[in-house]
């Protein structure tokens, strides 16, 4: 089965000369939730940039379903059905939640109506407020329009930097519930986390990334009784 | 330190732990705080008292005000009314560097590193009282030489405990969100402060340099200094907080010791939720119940 979504060694940066990722490597098959933890530092949001587009790839390659779509700009991206939604500033405070959703979709406006009712089907809530201002919405209702946005183009495969970032421990449970009933509704699911238990309790498969580098790769179970792992990035507090 | 557990303290209040109860030993006195925006009501702390030489959690939803109180305690904002003593002495209508200099210092969620001053010049910006202060006295060396000397020392003996001594002459700038944390709080310490308040120190922070962070929190107890945080880490709460005060729509709602006030139905219905401990598999159902669970 080729995957929907496969980065091989990829290289990328900022700075020239400094690559934050050194040689990362990942897969999602079909249906898949991935979820991608490690220290601050380790490159986990250059990862999800670097599949949409949005960092500029030194060397290795990113495909998906099969086709190379290393180099590509994010709104070609989007038109093939990558959804990305960023860890802030991810909505326009001055829009409505339905202009909002409308600009996730201004690539195909013709099936807005059709796409709208697939994301209030999972976040109910936002089908009641569709004319409210999304600046006016607290942190975690602001993420779900983000999300909501994201899937407007039915995207075959959804990258999140961080949905529960920021949120209180019931706003973030509920981000990953959300998270899992989009997947669950076929959507395959990429996702970077700081909160790592939360993830790799909804992930199906985890990777932990480290100075650029996939270090660890197993089920969200494996990873987390992993005494390594948890050493190194889980400690020992939660458990 | 997973095998050492932090030694609480306990017998902090007079009476039933309930909103606005009297401390034994209160730092920190804030009565009638009210602050709006507009038709907002921001913050409306009826009483509040903090205990000296513990470590107080301060926690609430998104949106509580929770960070709206730290800038009215801080002289970074100011009540519409309401009172505020600090150490016995009101701060009311006081600036935050004045503040400071009493005694009370604080860091930021989103942290205020210089970013193009190296990490010693940030640490020593920190200290207070600088002699060569004024354009005149600065022309002089011999005025202030010792006691930059002095806080020279000091400020390398902090980074040395918090570990970034390495990184002394790096700008901050070069510091990973992680590094940038450690460092507002040793730079928080260069004023010798009684009370030391940080907002969501944790936010952020990978799970594994959380430890060495909470650490430094326990240290600065066992140092006789009084801590004031917020937090959404509830099992950092749980480890090192000896007293819990949870805000919600701008109001104290809550207070007491850690397990008892995160037992309390409203806080749980308000902020924690009911899947706490349980493992958001088995709530999602992608795992067996018999499979997830045991770990959480």
């Amino acid at each position: 089965m080729t995957p929907v979504i496969e980065v091989k060694n990829l290289l990328a940066g900022y700075l020239p000369g400094v690559n934050i990722l050194n040689g990362a490597n990942l897969y999602a098959n079909k249906g898949e939730l991935i979820g991608i933890i490690g220290p601050n530092g380790a490159g986990k949001s250059t990862l999800l940039k670097a599949i949409f587009g949005l960092v500029n790839v030194r060397d290795g390659s990113i495909s998906l379903n099969g086709e190379d779509i290393t180099g590509l700009k994010a709104n070609k991206l989007v038109a093939k059905g990558v959804g990305f939604v960023p860890q802030n500033n991810n909505v326009f405070p001055s829009l409505t939640i339905e202009e909002n959703l409308q600009m996730g979709i201004y690539q195909d406006p013709s099936h807005f109506d059709q796409r709208l009712e697939f994301v209030v089907d999972i976040f109910g809530e936002l089908g009641k407020r569709l004319k409210q201002r999304a600046g006016s919405l607290s942190g975690g209702e602001r993420q779900m329009v983000a999300m909501g946005r994201a899937l407007m183009m039915d995207p075959q495969v959804l990258l999140l930097d961080e949905p529960s970032a920021g949120l209180s421990p019931v706003r973030q449970d509920e981000a990953f519930i959300r998270v899992s009933d989009i997947n669950k509704a076929g959507v395959t699911t990429i996702m970077v986390e700081q909160n790592a238990r939360r993830c790799l309790q909804i992930s199906d498969r985890g990777y932990v990334l480290d100075q650029g580098v996939d270090a660890v790769e197993g089920s969200g179970r494996e990873l987390m009784d992993d005494p390594k792992v948890v050493e190194l990035y889980l400690g020992s507090l939660g458990a | 330190m997973s095998n050492n557990e932090p030694v609480k303290s306990t017998g902090l209040h007079i009476g039933d732990a309930k909103p606005g109860v009297a401390k034994k030993d209160p730092i920190l006195v804030a009565d009638h705080v009210t602050r709006s925006f507009g038709g907002l009501t921001a913050v409306d702390v009826e009483h509040l008292e903090v205990p000296r030489g513990a470590i107080t959690a301060l926690i609430g939803p998104n949106g509580a005000g929770k960070t709206t109180f730290f800038n009215l305690l801080t002289g970074f904002d100011t009540p519409n009314t309401g009172e505020m003593h600090f150490d016995g002495k009101s701060v009311r209508g006081m600036r935050s560097h004045q503040i400071a200099k009493l005694g009370q210092v604080r860091t930021f969620q989103l942290t205020k590193a210089l970013s193009l001053l190296t990490v010693l010049e940030n640490m020593k910006l920190g200290a207070g009282n600088q002699l060569g202060e004024g354009i005149l006295k600065s022309l002089i060396p011999s005025i202030w030489r010792k006691q930059e000397a002095e806080i020279e020392e000091r400020a390398i003996e902090l980074l040395n405990r918090f570990k970034l001594s390495e990184k002394k002459d790096d700008f901050a700038a070069s510091l990973s969100g992680g590094q940038r944390k450690l460092l507002e709080m040793a730079r928080a310490l260069m004023t010798n402060p009684s009370l030391v308040m940080l907002d969501e120190p944790m936010a952020g922070v990978n799970p594994a340099l959380t430890e060495s962070l909470l650490g430094h929190v326990l240290d600065l107890k066992k140092e006789g200094m009084t801590v004031l945080f917020v937090e959404h880490d509830m099992h950092m709460v749980r480890h090192i907080a000896d007293w819990v005060v949870v805000m919600a729509e701008g109001k104290i709602v809550a207070e007491g010791p850690p397990d008892s006030v995160m037992e309390e139905q409203a806080v749980i219905d308000a902020y924690l939720g009911s899947h706490q401990e349980t493992d958001l598999g088995v709530v999602t159902g992608r795992v067996d119940a018999s499979e997830g669970g045991e770990k959480q």
